[in-house]
């Protein structure tokens, strides 16, 4: 096992050509998955939120207009594209692709299905599983960023600069908190490999609901997760970078034609892992009941059952998405760098300690009727003294 | 659950129909009296209505009518009357279908359809001539290929003004005080006036200025 290829035993008996033709292949599906995800969600995304606003929505092009992102994406392909003479040409020109390079590497930890049987190998249904599993996350979500930053920053227009700046003070912010909310399902698992994670959520019947999978147990967590992954791509009540009604479009205002549809597909891609995220780290990721009248080891309860249930956990997280987007009207800039700063780093923060004293005191057998309370309010406790600290507006009125 | 109550609303509205009409295929019923492009009716005997007496055109706000009468030769007569429309231009550029010629005109030529999809690729197509302006041999409006006909645009195209009572005078309520027309024949007068107009008083005719 090679460090840098992490725990996936497709690797353990070295490296030979079947191996590399796996590996592209599962690149393939990755990169196809992810787009065609996209596609569709772009598509459900606006047929959900018509259905919340009585509407039909796009239903013109193809069957119910399923096809309407991709009759877009075609326009958008052969339009024109203009460049302001202000621009700063490389950057601007490269902008697009390091939003959607890092989307598309974030996407590649997500285990979307169980363990397979390969011509001879084993593989996880899993692009890549590094040993630094979850931190290749937040490292891909900051180093997206980038694209919004540069784009903003090289268009040399104002409007485009302002909302790249307000994007990486969100980013960072919210970075924070969504890490140390990651810190309370790390205590729980003991590893930090995504399929180390699913592993530990692993289907054991139907207690596994709330027994196995994190989201009951590291329910704090997970509401923090969520708020900041919503912030954290973008998303609507949070999606200050490109506030069409204050910065005429925001970062991407001075792209047309295939460069903005790349910094539109980024942003998508960005939503759907970051939901995929939530699913595995809280919903058990591919983990589910198996079909039990066929055989335990055959294909469809091998192949087709996980990634069946990863998708159906995954769509019914976009669906929560597309309903914040559609009933949640956008914050000011101020009160979201207060929610993050004031609130969700000091609540992620408090909410890991608590796990792991409880945490501790599980695996050193201590009393945990004793240890459980005594961790919630000590951590109640410092969460109330560091609320009357934070100082309330009238005073910073005063300092002002 | 103060500031979380908009996911209730928006999940409601999914259960709710849909209001959206399927605008291009379906058109949604206009008003009786709705104001669209005109049509110059003809007697049920294929004569056409237009004397050429050019009061649309001198009625017309936005300058829009432009009406050449003509002698109707005796042997071969174009209207009933002395004289003819002979050239019957509206520039639709200009037209704010205000319904002022329909109110002005003597024989009840010119009325209006339902019909408002009408668009042109270059300006001269924007003034209708009496070719596209005058009823076919049914009564019907002659459909123009830029013109969007669904069907029912045209229905009640015409005799509106005077459906109601003239000149505002109850006395006419549900008498009929207008001509046949070809395709439709002498249209019904129109009902459910009389409740109102025998609850106000009726005006004194003279006290008219």
């Amino acid at each position: 096992m090679t460090p840098f290829a992490g725990g996936d035993p497709l690797f353990q008996h070295g490296i030979d050509f079947t191996v590399v033709v796996i590996v592209i292949a599962k690149t393939f599906i990755v990169f196809a998955l992810l787009l065609v995800s996209v596609l569709l969600y772009i598509w459900f995304m606006r047929k959900v939120i018509a259905d919340m606003q009585n509407r039909i929505g796009p239903d013109q092009a193809g069957p119910f207009g399923i096809l309407q992102t991709l009759a877009d994406g075609i326009k958008l392909f052969f339009k024109e594209q203009s460049m302001p003479i202000t621009a700063d040409k490389p950057v601007y020109l490269i902008a697009p692709f390091v939003s959607a390079l890092a989307a598309f590497l974030a996407f590649a930890i997500v285990p979307f299905g169980g363990i397979a049987r390969i011509a001879g190998h084993t593989t996880f249904l899993q692009l890549a599983d590094p040993p630094i599993g979850i931190l290749w996350l937040l490292a891909m979500s900051g180093l997206g960023v980038y694209g919004v930053m540069l784009a903003g920053w090289s268009s040399g227009s104002k409007y485009p600069l302002l909302g790249s700046v307000r994007a990486s003070a969100q980013v960072l912010s919210y970075e924070a908190a969504m890490g140390l909310s990651i810190v309370g399902v790390l205590v729980h698992t003991g590893t930090l490999s995504l399929r180390g994670i699913v592993i530990h959520q692993s289907w054991m019947g139907w207690d596994s609901f709330v027994s196995q999978w994190l989201w009951l147990p590291a329910i704090g967590a997970f509401i923090i997760f969520l708020i900041s992954a919503i912030a954290e791509t973008n998303h609507p009540p949070f999606d200050f970078s490109e506030a069409e009604e204050e910065l005429a479009g925001g970062y991407h205002a001075e792209y047309t034609g295939i460069r903005f549809a790349i910094f539109y597909l980024a942003e998508f891609m960005n939503v759907i892992t970051m939901s995929a995220i939530a699913v595995t780290l809280f919903l058990g990721g591919p983990s589910g009941p198996r079909l039990g009248f066929l055989d335990r080891g055959g294909w469809v309860n091998v192949w087709i059952i996980p990634v069946f249930w990863f998708l159906l956990k995954l769509w019914i997280v976009l669906y929560a998405t597309v309903w914040v987007r559609a009933s949640l009207p956008r914050l000011r800039f101020d009160r979201l760098m207060e929610l993050s700063w004031k609130f969700l780093i000091e609540a992620a923060f408090l909410w890991a300690m608590v796990t792991g004293v409880i945490v501790v005191a599980r695996d050193q057998g201590w009393n945990l009727w004793i240890t459980t309370p005594a961790a919630a309010a000590g951590g109640i406790l410092v969460f109330a003294f560091l609320m009357a600290c934070v100082p309330k507006h009238g005073e910073l009125e005063e300092i002002r | 659950m103060g500031r979380l109550s908009g996911f209730r609303v928006t999940i409601q509205q999914v259960f709710r129909p849909r209001v959206t009409e399927k605008y291009p295929q379906e058109k949604r019923p206009k008003p009786s009296r709705f104001h669209g492009r005109h049509v110059l009716n003809r007697y049920e005997d294929g004569m056409e209505k237009c004397i050429g007496c050019e009061l649309c055109a001198g009625v017309c706000p936005a300058h829009c009518i432009y009406v050449r009468g003509a002698d109707n030769l005796p042997d071969d007569p174009v209207s009933p009357g002395e004289r003819y429309g002979f050239v019957y231009e509206i520039n639709y550029l200009r037209c704010i279908h205000c319904d002022l010629c329909v109110e002005a005109c003597p024989t009840e030529a010119i009325t209006e359809t339902k019909l408002f999809e009408f668009s042109f690729a270059h300006r001269d197509e924007a003034i209708y001539t009496k070719a596209e302006l005058l009823v076919d041999d049914d009564g019907r409006a002659r459909r123009q290929p830029w013109e969007l006909w669904l069907g029912g645009e045209d229905d009640e195209t015409s005799a509106w003004m005077r459906a109601t009572s003239p000149s505002g005078n109850a006395e006419y309520e549900d008498r009929v005080a207008w001509s046949a027309e070809l395709g439709f024949g002498v249209r019904e007068p129109e009902h459910g006036q009389a409740s109102d107009a025998s609850a106000v008083t009726p005006p004194d005719p003279s006290s008219h200025p």
